[in-house]
């Protein structure tokens, strides 16, 4: 086997991975870890992911909520909604991703206007072709204070809604632990926030020179990538959603009215929690789709694995297979992860036989 | 991670060897007929379709004279539109035969992929393209400015290197391709747009306004562009390099595509040399002794070439600075055919 | 006793009627009060600015100079339409692609309406050479190399060769993964994992990459080839876990039937399993055929001008800068009207064979 590294090395070629420990050379617009020119190409795979991933963790929890709520609008008695919601599905869910990726990148972030003309919201939000700025808050030494208390009133909730759950089992009177919870934390986080002299400053964005400094910048292939994955995935969320609901038998429902329920409480007592065993599977399905088409961001050229890494890096070394293998291994085990996740989500809802 | 290194090594090696080292580059072209060449998919000057589908660009000129020189017939060449990221992998596994797709020529690509750069058919540098309402005069001024730049190239290394080194500040955009890069740039989603000068002026002509930007006068790379060819392949390598060298020495001796006949009858004995009349730099090359007889005839000499596709009466307006012959005070300069 | 026939009485007018309908569907409570007139608040602001923009101040005949109206200006698409069909698939020879769409139905019309195997067989086998010719040339006709093809041609070419290819490699990946001999299984298992865990355009890269160091350079080995390669590859693990869905439906008495006939494997999985797993897979292949269609797109992203791409392509034109939101708009309709009614077609399907089982 040296023997066929001497033969390759003869004919000029590198393998393996020593490319990792080269600088890299080259700014990335995005980064979540300390990271510059003179960073190593290792270093830019690890951006790469920590992007991929942000944009997934975005992606997975705004399609979710629009998934959910066109899902269960499908069902909805009102005619306009329910027409509506079916529309949303549709029409996103026959459209290529990679194409609502370039509208809304090309047509819809580049219509944007400059820096000097931005959209200003509340005096402090500005969105222009370059992005969306909003203020950064910036934590103060006193904010430690509120961290404790937010940590103590979380304790407390959790406690309390032992008890609560104790007690209505046991003697079947209700306790509103929404609501007290709620009060819980909001008060007594305010309180301390104040008592220790308001901790968090806010870090505005402001115009010097050709862009906005300061405060945190999505980028608009941020939003773009952000905005289709969301919307597309969301309708097959939706009919998820759907689908679970409708595969529950009527007769359930026909049995908790019969009991006297109302309807939001036969939803939330009866309804759901027997759909969403059915519902869960297939959303995470998606979450595993939305992260592989994260990797489309290359077509608009946002900083995540493929852009980065199978893109510019690969562009510096020019060796494809290790890099190209180095990023499917990535994408495998970011699948692996998820699909752990969902089979202790199945473990854990599988109706108990008794 | 040993395992795998083990295991690539293995496929590249095997690979390789079997499509390398038992026939010759020169043998397989003449086999096949045809001259395999990895070029650009789109970048007016260099190598482009026109809008009938014929090829056009200074890297196509190469491509055909290499073809020229072995088939004495400059059509006989199969072109092919490579990606940034394809084209390196394209050359070593044997699918293209020359990669004359703008290519710098830099001390890894020469040494660690396993290639060659066979000279220099275009020196460029990196500039920048700004927007005139911006009013900047210099890069200078450029400090926390957006910059589209397209993968793949070496301008993302000196972008950095440069902003480095003048303590400015500045963020990247990078784009796959050209195309996308001026659609950016154009929409304002970064304030420059950065590249190899050639490809600047190519992409300014191709804006909706070409007068509202004007390209900076810095220039802050070299990008010495050539055709490569694999290692270990010595006559074929010699094959490329003196195609090349052939249209600059014509260029030199005054020998163009319509005087070339009139000139291999005619005295001078290094254009006798050149064009085969005397001498046997042909058959030194494995090909025949009317070889760069045929380059000349088929594609013109260098300045032909440059005029032709990126010079001052095509678009792209280039003047030919560096890349004149070096007796004009620029770079060509061609080793004699002796 | 008399007794008295009594008139049926009409019922409440707050039971029928539109007013009725309006009340129980719009605005039975509260919160659907407000909803609906959310709703309609929400269709006011999209739809009119829409039919204006793509109707009413649309321009959709004379020449570019002549534009007046700010509305889509569809002249762009007029003018590029044969790019966004061909791409650039030389003009004279049009015939042949829509030729071959023709032979296509009429093939399948065929292949539906007869009985006799082989005609059917025929059918089968020639379908592909006859396509291929026209398409590609040979056999006489001229050749067109497939960096000219494009557009929707392309789409069309990938997505299908890919589904047809990719249809048995997935049969035979389902089978395996379900089969008793380890390795097999293992191996199958890797596979499907493998290809259904890493998104489609490394595998594109990789293919258009790696794929070239495999061959001898003797072979003449195209872009469009690896792509389908690649996407052919990337569509069978899809088919196989669609097949495989199909095989754990199928119960376990018809397995244990075809045993007991003591038919052997290849006969009992060939004569009496697949059969009927394939059948009620068939809504489930047809979603797959689905997504397969619109990941053709990806193959802008290695150079290729598919359908999508040519709307980047076709507004670089110097003569047509800055028509790209009109080609999107008119892309995205070209992809929806395929895969909605592909998606209608595998509802009736689902349907069709639901009613079969009951």
């Amino acid at each position: 086997m040296g023997n066929l590294f001497d033969n390759i090395e003869k004919r000029g070629i590198s393998v393996g991975f020593d490319f990792l420990n080269q600088e890299s050379g080259f700014g990335i617009a995005q980064t979540l870890v300390e990271y510059d020119e003179t960073s190593t190409h290792s270093k830019v795979f690890l951006v790469g992911i920590l992007n991929t991933i942000l944009v997934s963790v975005l992606g997975i929890i705004t399609a979710s909520i629009i998934g959910l709520f066109i899902g269960i609008g499908r069902l909805s008695s009102n005619w306009i909604i329910s027409k509506l919601s079916m529309i949303y599905v549709e029409l996103f869910r026959n459209i290529p991703i990679l194409l609502q990726i370039l509208f809304w990148y090309n047509v819809v972030l580049a219509s944007l206007s400059s820096p000097r003309q931005s959209l200003v919201f509340f005096e402090s939000v500005f969105l222009n072709n370059r992005g969306l700025y909003i203020p950064k808050p910036l934590l103060q030494d006193g904010f430690i204070f509120v961290a404790i208390s937010f940590v103590l009133a979380l304790v407390a909730i959790f406690y309390l809604s032992k008890w609560a759950k104790k007690r209505h089992d046991e003697t079947g009177v209700k306790f509103p632990i929404w609501t007290v919870s709620f009060g819980i934390i909001v008060f007594s986080t305010t309180i301390v926030y104040f008592l220790s002299g308001s901790p968090i400053e806010l870090e505005y964005s402001s115009l010097q020179g050709f862009n906005f400094v300061g405060g945190y910048n999505l980028l608009p292939e941020l939003l773009a990538l952000w905005f289709a994955l969301s919307i597309y995935t969301a309708t097959y969320i939706a009919e998820a959603v759907r689908a679970g609901i409708e595969a529950i038998n009527k007769g359930q429902s026909e049995a908790s009215l019969s009991l006297g329920l109302s309807k939001g409480l036969m939803l939330k007592k009866v309804i759901l929690p027997q759909a969403i065993r059915i519902i869960i599977p297939p959303i995470i399905n998606q979450y595993a789709n939305l992260i592989k088409n994260s990797s489309l961001a290359t077509a608009i050229g946002y900083p995540e694995l493929v852009t980065v890494f199978s893109g510019t890096s690969l562009n510096q070394v020019g060796q494809a297979i290790e890099i190209i293998l180095m990023t499917m291994a990535v994408y495998l085990i970011l699948n692996i992860i998820v699909s752990m996740i969902m089979n202790y989500i199945n473990a854990k809802m599988k109706i108990k036989e008794r | 991670m040993k395992f795998v290194r083990m295991i690539l090594g293995f496929v590249l090696f095997t690979t390789l060897t079997t499509t390398l080292v038992f026939s010759g580059t020169l043998e397989n072209v003449k086999k096949r007929g045809k001259l395999n060449c990895g070029v650009s998919g789109g970048l007016a000057g260099f190598s482009a379709p026109d809008s009938s589908g014929k090829w056009k660009g200074l890297d196509v000129d190469m491509c055909r004279a290499v073809a020229a020189a072995v088939f004495g017939n400059a059509k006989k060449v199969k072109f092919i539109s490579l990606t940034a990221k394809e084209r390196f992998t394209a050359l070593q596994s044997g699918e293209i035969d020359v990669l004359a797709r703008n290519t710098t020529w830099t001390a890894t690509r020469d040494t660690s992929l396993g290639l060659n750069f066979a000279g220099v058919n275009y020196y460029d540098g990196q500039g920048f393209l700004v927007s005139k309402k911006l009013g900047v005069k210099s890069a200078l001024e450029l400090n926390g400015a957006s910059v589209c730049i397209q993968a793949g190239t070496t301008s993302e290394l000196n972008l950095a290197d440069y902003f480095r080194t003048n303590g400015m500040k500045y963020k990247t955009l990078t784009y796959d391709t050209s195309a996308q890069s001026r659609q950016g740039f154009e929409s304002g989603r970064c304030d420059i747009l950065t590249s190899d000068a050639s490809q600047l002026y190519a992409l300014k002509s191709q804006l909706k306004k070409p007068n509202s930007a004007v390209v900076l006068p810095e220039i802050i790379s070299k990008e010495p562009l050539g055709p490569v060819v694999r290692q270990g392949d010595d006559v074929w390598f010699n094959i490329v390099k003196w195609s090349h060298i052939a249209m600059l020495n014509a260029e030199e001796l005054g020998v163009t595509s319509k005087n070339v006949k009139k000139m291999a009858k005619g005295k001078n004995p290094a254009i006798q040399r050149l064009l085969g009349t005397s001498g046997d730099a042909g058959k030194n090359l494995h090909l025949d002794k009317k070889w760069a007889y045929n380059i000349i005839k088929e594609v013109g000499n260098y300045g032909e070439s440059f005029e032709r596709n990126v010079g001052l009466n095509t678009p792209l307006k280039i003047a030919r600075g560096l890349n004149a012959l070096w007796k004009d005070g620029g770079l060509q300069y061609g080793p004699p055919v002796r | 006793m008399i007794y008295n026939t009594i008139q049926a009485k009409e019922a409440p007018s707050n039971t029928k009627g539109a007013i009725h309908w309006l009340k129980e569907n719009l605005f039975s409570s509260i919160l659907n009060s407000i909803l609906t007139i959310m709703a309609f608040y929400l269709l006011y602001m999209i739809i009119p600015p829409l039919i204006n923009w793509m109707i009413i101040d649309a321009t959709w005949s004379g020449s570019k100079e002549e534009i007046t109206k700010d509305g889509a200006r569809w002249i762009f698409i007029k003018e590029k339409f044969h790019h966004f069909v061909y791409g650039f698939y030389p003009e004279e020879f049009y015939y042949r692609p829509n030729l071959a769409l023709v032979l296509t139905f009429l093939y399948i019309y065929i292949f539906r309406k007869t009985n006799n195997k082989n005609i059917r067989y025929f059918i089968f086998f020639s379908y592909p050479i006859i396509i291929y010719t026209l398409v590609a040339g040979g056999f006489g006709l001229e050749h067109i190399e497939t960096h000219k093809w494009g557009g929707l041609l392309l789409t069309i070419v990938v997505a299908t060769v890919g589904i047809i290819v990719s249809f048995p490699i997935g049969i035979i990946l389902a089978l395996g993964r379900a089969s008793n001999m380890p390795i097999i299984r293992t191996l199958s298992t890797i596979y499907i994992e493998f290809f259904r865990g890493v998104p489609l355009i490394t595998i594109l890269f990789m293919s258009s990459v790696v794929l070239p160091l495999f061959f001898p350079s003797e072979l003449e080995f195209d872009k469009l080839l690896r792509a389908i390669i690649g996407i052919t590859l990337f569509q069978a693990a899809y088919i196989a876990e669609v097949v495989r869905g199909g095989l754990q439906a199928i119960p376990k008495g018809q397995y244990e039937a075809a045993d007991s006939l003591n038919l052997p494997y290849w006969k009992s999985m060939g004569f009496v399993i697949l059969p009927q797993a394939l059948k009620i897979s068939i809504p489930n292949i047809v979603g797959s055929f689905i997504s397969l269609f619109k990941d053709t797109t990806l193959l802008l992203i290695i150079g290729l001008f598919d359908l999508l791409a040519m709307v980047g392509l076709t507004s670089t034109d110097s003569n047509w800068l800055g028509f790209e939101t009109e080609g999107y708009v008119f892309v995205a309709l070209v992809y929806w009207a395929f895969c909605f009614s592909m998606s209608r077609y595998a509802k009736t399907l689902e349907v069709k064979f639901n009613t079969d089982n009951k």
